[in-house]
């Protein structure tokens, strides 16, 4: 059967679907769904943590290697510091600037260092949205509730509230610095469903939200003459002798050389884990996504939490092979594109949570009503014509320019026909532990944003990271910016590296890779 | 993934991909053998190049690989973004170099008229000369050119609307002859716009007031009481 024979039945069962609705699944039909086909539950991927913090927990293969990994620094590395500021911040994505601007404006010597260039992150790729409650109809309890649902119950209370509770004056800070979110006729706030909510709340900029943010932010960085230090990888954290955080060493991409920084506080906002390719799946994470937050605050004794549990995105690119991995926006199923197999048929609810509509997916596909790629992928129809046919000519135009272009460039027409899609490795669900104000279990270093965990339980909901960012990026930064003002400069020492050395010893875990990855290793070697 | 029952009558043509063809190409002057159809990024790393700089988002959206290519007997040397563009054979190109283009710094709280303050911030704007090259060489084709003029005649709303698919990768600055960044004009130009054009919505404000009141206060002390099956209840019904 040819690609066109294939796009067929998705032209001809369009008619037929559009009179149909499809219930959501029971809550017992979600768990079983779930329980045999998301690869959270794939018992073989799993293992627990040799040593650390979190020591015989569960997590990925993938994680558990790289916590336990072998720090780049040598034992005896001099600790003189190259730079001496109040605020280290490393992550140059939204939470990062974030937490940059909020603590620069009241008064803290902020340096914010990134591995590739600052903005270069997750965040700009937002496509979806921001989670914000503020239609009439809507409360940020509301908010709470959907989330917590979303999560399968398991969100950290106190971090969920304060994420809700603070999202309108987000939305405020925002347009004070020129985001250009879209408008209703009245000039009130656009809001679109997203998937697992029961309200209109999310906040877009066409399907630009997180490029309109981070131009924003990053032109805001640059404005403010924040300090900047590109190309350096934060590869270890400092501590004092009583185990706070008092800096970090980065090294410097082009030349190598370790950089040492002085820092009453540290905010780490190193984003996700996309390119470790867990359990071999695609990304549809950026090329800096290797979980180097992670396995600097374990090593310095930060507990983890969750880090079971992972979010594959329903809907990443399957064909062409240029496009596999990277995600097809979910606006598309918010604005009523059907899932469809390969029969013709929709299996799902499109606007159930993330981990159910993956959940199916993968079902369709295991059960052979997937559609198959020559290149041995498989997938399900997005039947994004229909968007044309319900909301009139150019919708898409209108609403998804970059999904048009995402696939103009090779020649596909979605206005014309359907997209192939697979779920790919989209989001880390846990992280570092935090309070409220983004500060971890380790005295005065901060973690904000994807490399934090708790507040999504085991399930983020679509539009609630962009709030996350925001929201943590700013509490750590105010909290750290008001506390540095009291504080001063502790020692410099690498002891909890000594102490983590030892305790592989200890547990004879040794040869382990080196860690953080910092960039993933695509090259290829000789005859690979 | 893979799945092992499928029916090959339902398998999707895609010519010879299960063996990839070869395709020459140059890279940064230098002759390799490729597979057809990857990115240009993946290229590199195909032919053992260790890449610092000039890989971000890898989704088309951050601007980080701003790439110069010319395809097989073409003397047109066009861009591109690296991470959303496949090889063809024949083809020639190297990454962009980051281009030492001036950003005007200001704060838009301040400015006493933005559409009279671009001329102190970006003087050169209004010294196009039209020659379109800025508008040649977006990968994202946006209409450069078009953009900056407007922002000159003050229209900053048609500046936003505009570049709203501007990803920064900044290749419409090396080549302008007036030594224009539109991308940073633009950039200035929307983020006016938003600051001082936009009217407030007055829904956000009546949201942030009500919170600010406790007007939630009982829902919170209601909801926060329930216990994780009181909670499941709810959640579970609305």
């Amino acid at each position: 059967m040819d690609i066109q024979a294939l796009h067929d039945v998705v032209h001809t069962s369009r008619d037929a679907r559009r009179k149909h609705t499809l219930p959501k699944f029971s809550p017992a039909e979600r768990d079983t769904l779930i329980k045999k086909y998301h690869p959270d539950h794939r018992e073989s991927a799993y293992r627990p943590i040799v040593f650390g913090p979190n020591e015989g927990d569960l997590t990925v293969r993938e994680l558990a290697s790289l916590l336990e990994g072998e720090s780049p620094i040598p034992a005896d590395l001099p600790l003189e510091p190259d730079h001496a500021v109040d605020v280290l911040v490393v992550g140059g994505g939204g939470a990062g600037c974030a937490a940059a601007l909020h603590a620069h404006a009241e008064g803290a010597k902020v340096l914010l260092a990134t591995k590739l260039r600052l903005a270069d992150s997750n965040s700009v790729m937002a496509q979806g949205g921001m989670q914000i409650a503020v239609a009439p109809n809507d409360s940020p309890v509301q908010h709470f509730l959907d989330t917590l649902k979303g999560g399968h119950m398991k969100n950290d209370h106190d971090l969920l509230k304060t994420m809700v509770e603070e999202g309108p004056s987000i939305a405020k800070w925002l347009l004070g610095l020129g985001v250009l979110f879209d408008r209703d006729a009245d000039g009130n706030l656009h809001v679109k469903k997203g998937g697992g909510s029961t309200k209109e709340r999310l906040l877009t900029c066409s399907d630009y939200t997180g490029l309109e943010i981070m131009r924003v932010l990053k032109d805001e960085v640059l404005n403010q003459k924040i300090q900047i230090l590109e190309f350096a990888a934060a590869v270890e954290l400092l501590s004092d002798e009583d185990g706070a955080c008092t800096g970090a060493v980065l090294q410097d991409l082009d030349n190598k050389r370790f950089v040492v920084v002085a820092a009453k506080i540290v905010i780490l906002a190193t984003g996700g884990i996309g390119r470790l390719h867990i359990q071999g799946f695609p990304t549809s994470n950026h090329y800096g996504a290797t979980g180097d937050g992670l396995a600097l605050a374990y090593r310095i004794g930060a507990p983890l939490v969750q880090i079971d549990t992972f979010q594959y995105h329903p809907s990443g690119g399957v064909y062409p092979e240029q496009l596999v991995g990277q995600l097809v926006t979910e606006g598309i199923r918010s604005e009523g594109g059907h899932l469809v197999n390969v029969n013709g048929d929709r299996f799902v609810n499109e606007l159930d949570t993330r981990d159910v509509v993956s959940s199916s997916i993968i079902r369709e596909c295991e059960e052979g009503r997937g559609v198959r790629t020559a290149t041995g992928r498989v997938g399900v129809w997005l039947d994004t014509p229909l968007l044309e046919v319900e909301h009139g000519e150019g919708t898409l135009d209108k609403h998804f320019p970059a999904m048009v272009r995402q696939y103009e460039r090779y020649g596909v027409d979605i206005r014309k026909d359907p997209v192939l899609i697979y779920p790919t490795l989209h989001y880390q669900n846990g992280g570092v532990k935090i309070d409220v104000n983004s500060e971890t279990p380790v005295k005065d270093l901060f973690v904000a944003g994807e490399t934090s965990g708790g507040l999504h339980g085991r399930n983020r909901l679509m539009g609630n990271s962009l709030l996350d960012l925001m929201v943590f990026g700013k509490r750590s930064g105010l909290t750290a910016a008001a506390r540095v003002k009291k504080a001063t400069q502790g020692q410099l020492t690498l002891n909890h590296l000594q102490r983590f050395r030892a305790e592989a010893q200890k547990h004879g875990v040794t040869g382990q890779m080196t860690s953080p990855m910092v960039l993933p290793a695509y090259t290829r070697t000789q005859n690979a | 993934m893979t799945t092992d029952s499928f029916d090959k009558d339902k398998t999707l043509d895609q010519e010879n991909a299960l063996q990839p063809k070869m395709v020459t190409v140059e890279i940064d002057g230098k002759t390799h053998q490729v597979p057809a159809g990857i990115t240009l990024m993946k290229a590199l790393w195909y032919t053992g190049k260790e890449v610092i700089r000039g890989a971000g988002c890898l989704g088309g959206f951050c601007g980080a690989c701003g790439t110069y290519y010319r395809t097989k007997d073409d003397p047109k040397v066009k861009t591109c973004l690296a991470c959303s563009h496949a090889v063809e054979d024949g083809m020639s190109f190297s990454f962009a170099p980051a281009f030492p283009a001036r950003k005007a710094t200001y704060d838009l709280t301040q400015l006493k008229d933005p559409k009279q303050d671009l001329f102190e911030l970006y003087p050169e704007a209004p010294l196009c000369r039209n020659c379109n090259a800025c508008t040649e060489a977006c990968p994202q084709n946006i209409d450069v050119r078009e953009g900056v003029w407007k922002a000159v005649f003050g229209d900053f709303k048609a500046v936003s609307e505009t570049f709203m698919d501007c990803v920064m990768c900044g290749m419409c600055a090396p080549v302008c002859i007036a030594d224009i960044a539109p991308s940073l004009v633009a950039v200035y130009a929307s983020r006016a716009y938003g600051v001082r054009e936009m009217e407030k919505p007055p829904g956000l404000f009546d949201r942030i007031k009500a919170i600010e009141d406790g007007q939630y206060k009982e829902d919170w002390d209601r909801v926060l009481k329930m216990t994780d099956d009181e909670l499941q209840q709810t959640s579970a019904n609305i």
